[in-house]
């Protein structure tokens, strides 16, 4: 018998007998093992790397030139066809839910004799929200998550971070940041828990910190909607898509441009270091169940987020009326709000509306258009949503919406900077409270929130006051 | 519901498995299964077949970050099953590396679910090994199988099974195809009143057999429990802190290590 003490003094003498390089041998040993085994019992035709459409695939896909270009190509047919494909879903869904049903659901709820604060607070705060974010985020969602799915079965996600990992590496930053910073596409928690896959600490808390410069879904709908409403509609009808698409392709690629200059900024400041090496295996192509993938993305992402949107707007939405229907010395409280915050709004290209919205907002980012148009709405007045021929949410020539905001004084500018200030701005509660898990430091959680909501301060009083210096 | 297709002979153990999946309901369990591989091979997908959850699967390596656990009832024994991060080698100190390690050891897993890809064996084959040192309670699926089967590659199963003394099971998970094949080599290995008998190729080099097993010896001979001494000592000559822990604190003292 030996003491737990005894075997550890053996192994510590015992350990001098091995020589330095024993793991290397053990490994080596173990891989020579492995080659015997499938010696023996596999046999592989004599091209067994793959079919050759994969490496011609992966000639274009990874290649040294073309690699970056078919990237962006890919990305930017993405939010092309989602746009574009969102049009009329969306439009159709906004004149069922808010043209028909909403004052259907009013008339109903007066008819039974619901008091009418009751009735204001049911029909105009929560359901009203709740069918602004279901009209305005199920359809881009239920077309841009199945295509992400499609991309990540088929294998494409690794490429993108093989491709991206040499600019990565100058930025201080680790290559399979790339890898979350795609996951972040979809959900910024999810992404910050995707970091997971980095070893080094240092880089992980790079690419925690800088994960909110991906657009998340909450922030999507925004983007598309100014995109197709303003920007999209300075274009001729014919290119509107396009052009909609390349504005919100930019913002995207400009948030890219953010997370490596402040992974540049961190890796040279706060968190100094070379970027580590790894290695990531290229897996092979497999084409993907497409009847599959869009029911489990559908299920899987679309729902779950547009669940936890409505679950998020619906009490929003009655906080929302309430704010806007008590009064406090002569006016509402979202009139002293709003009022409050103009001024630092209006600096920056935006509305105090807006700014308001981000506060009432930061539990998930969904529901800012929602919150825009219920202040707005209820703000100036004009509580003629339902206006005949007011249902086509994203029909560009003089549809509602663009009617509504820039009769509250909206222009081309406010959208512009409303997209930048939707791209950088602080994470959302959740994406916050994931950081403080994964970091467990409030300092680490705070510069996350502070730093990109900084540089939105920043951009957007710089775009605001460039735009007025040049009198658009 | 899925379909399986069924197998040749009705009588065989491979008849359609009497299978009720509970999802995250592991409440209680009869047997823990582990589900090992490298990245990327279908582990998830196997877990989801299994279980009937929904764990997010995804063409890439790494997209497990977070330890899945399910639970499947099969003839009457309630099954717990341990979705592991992928790794390619139980040497290293990555965090997912040192998550598997830990649970391969101390977890106590009744069955260790090796998921293989088949049109890349060679290289799953190390991890097969590593994990054969620590138990011998190992079902080797090979997964994929219909991509190699596209390619030409030729797998002697019955040889493979009968070098490593492990069953071995063809499957592709994402078609559903193998269920029951697998199900039954799992239940099998779990419910064997005596472990099973693998006899793994040697992966000790000759230079260093003499050291290794004069501390294994020790360690048998303190903690006969331990049905692992080479590995405890192999680790523990590497200085790793979780074994020197769990000597300091008599971890191996009770049933802790794999049995």
């Amino acid at each position: 018998m030996s003491t737990p003490k005894d075997i550890l003094r053996a192994a510590e003498k015992l350990r001098w007998e091995l020589g330095p390089h024993f793991q290397d041998d053990i490994a080596a040993k173990v891989s020579g093992a492995a080659t015997a085994l499938a010696g023996r019992y596999v046999r592989n035709p004599s091209d067994a790397s793959g079919p050759s459409w994969q490496r011609r695939l992966d000639l274009i896909l990874t290649g040294r030139w073309t690699g970056l270009p078919a990237m962006a190509l890919l990305f930017a047919i993405v939010l092309w066809i989602t746009i574009e494909g969102a049009n009329v879903p969306s439009g159709l869904l906004a004149e069922l839910l808010v043209d028909k049903i909403h004052p259907w659901l009013k008339t109903l709820a007066l008819n039974i004799g619901l008091w009418p604060w009751l009735a204001g607070l049911l029909v105009d705060g929560v359901y009203l929200s709740t069918a602004w974010v279901v009209s305005v985020m199920l359809p881009p969602m239920a077309i841009f998550f199945p295509l992400f799915t499609l991309l990540e079965d088929l294998g494409y996600l690794p490429r993108v971070a093989f491709n991206l990992d040499r600019i990565f590496q100058k930025a201080g930053a680790h290559g399979k940041q790339a890898l979350s910073m795609t996951m972040g596409l979809g959900c910024n928690a999810a992404g910050v828990i995707a970091t997971r896959i980095i070893d080094s600490p240092r880089e992980r808390l790079i690419a925690i910190i800088t994960n909110n410069f991906s657009l998340c879904n909450g922030r999507w709908p925004t983007q598309i909607l100014m995109a197709t409403i303003f920007v999209g509609a300075l274009a001729p009808p014919a290119v509107s898509g396009l052009v909609a698409a390349a504005s919100v392709f930019f913002v995207a690629l400009l948030g890219f441009a953010c997370a490596l200059g402040s992974s540049w900024l961190l890796s040279h400041t706060l968190l100094k270091g070379e970027a580590s090496s790894f290695s990531l295996e290229l897996p092979p192509y497999r084409p993907p169940d497409v009847l599959r993938t869009l029911y489990t993305s559908l299920i899987d992402r679309t729902l779950f987020v547009l669940w936890r949107a409505i679950v998020f707007a619906a009490p929003a939405g009655a906080a929302i009326w309430l704010i806007a229907n008590i009064s406090l010395g002569g006016h509402s409280i979202a009139w002293w709000m709003v009022t409050v915050l103009d001024p630092p709004g209006q600096i920056m290209g935006l509305t105090g509306v807006i700014l308001v919205a981000y506060i009432v907002a930061i539990p998930a980012n969904e529901i800012v258009i929602p919150t825009i148009l219920m202040l707005t709405v209820l703000l100036s007045g004009n509580a003629n949503v339902n206006s005949p021929g007011a249902g086509i949410l994203f029909e560009t020539e003089g549809h509602v919406l663009h009617t509504l905001l820039t009769g509250a004084g909206w222009t081309t500018l406010t959208a512009v900077c409303l997209m930048l200030f939707s791209l950088l701005h602080n994470p959302c509660s959740t994406t916050l409270y994931t950081i403080y898990k994964e970091t467990g430091s409030w300092r680490w959680t705070g510069l996350s929130a502070a730093l990109p909501l900084a540089l939105g301060a920043i951009a957007c009083s710089a775009v605001a006051a460039a735009w007025r210096l040049l009198a658009f | 519901m899925h379909t399986y297709p069924s197998p040749a002979c009705e009588t065989c153990p491979a008849a359609p498995a009497n299978i009720r999946r509970l999802g995250l309901d592991t409440g209680r369990w009869d047997f823990v299964v582990a589900l090992a591989g490298n990245p990327n091979v279908g582990k998830s997908t196997v877990f989801n077949l299994l279980t009937g959850l929904r764990q997010h699967t995804g063409n890439w390596p790494g997209k497990t970050v977070v330890r899945a656990e399910g639970a499947f009832d099969l003839d009457g024994k309630r099954y717990k099953i341990v979705d592991l991060p992928g790794t390619y080698s139980l040497l290293g100190t990555t965090p997912d590396e040192e998550v598997t390690r830990e649970f391969l050891l101390f977890g106590r897993p009744n069955v260790t679910l090796v998921v293989a890809d088949a049109t890349c064996l060679e290289r799953n084959f190390t991890l097969l090994l590593q994990i054969l040192q620590i138990t011998g309670r190992v079902v080797l699926c090979l997964n994929l199988m219909d991509e190699a089967r596209s390619r030409g590659i030729d797998i002697d199963m019955r040889g493979l099974a009968r070098e490593l003394g492990i069953p071995v099971v063809a499957t592709a998970a994402r078609r559903g195809q193998g269920l029951d094949e697998l199900l039954a080599a799992i239940g099998s290995v779990a419910t064997s009143k005596t472990a099973a008998l693998p006899h793994p190729p040697d992966i000790m080099p000759a230079e260093l057999r003499d050291t290794v097993e004069k501390l294994a010896e020790r360690i048998k001979r303190t903690y006969p429990r331990v049905d692992n001494p080479t590995w405890v000592a192999l680790r523990l000559l590497e200085g790793d802190p979780r074994i020197v822990k769990a000597l300091e604190q008599g971890e191996f003292e009770n049933d802790n290590a794999a049995a």
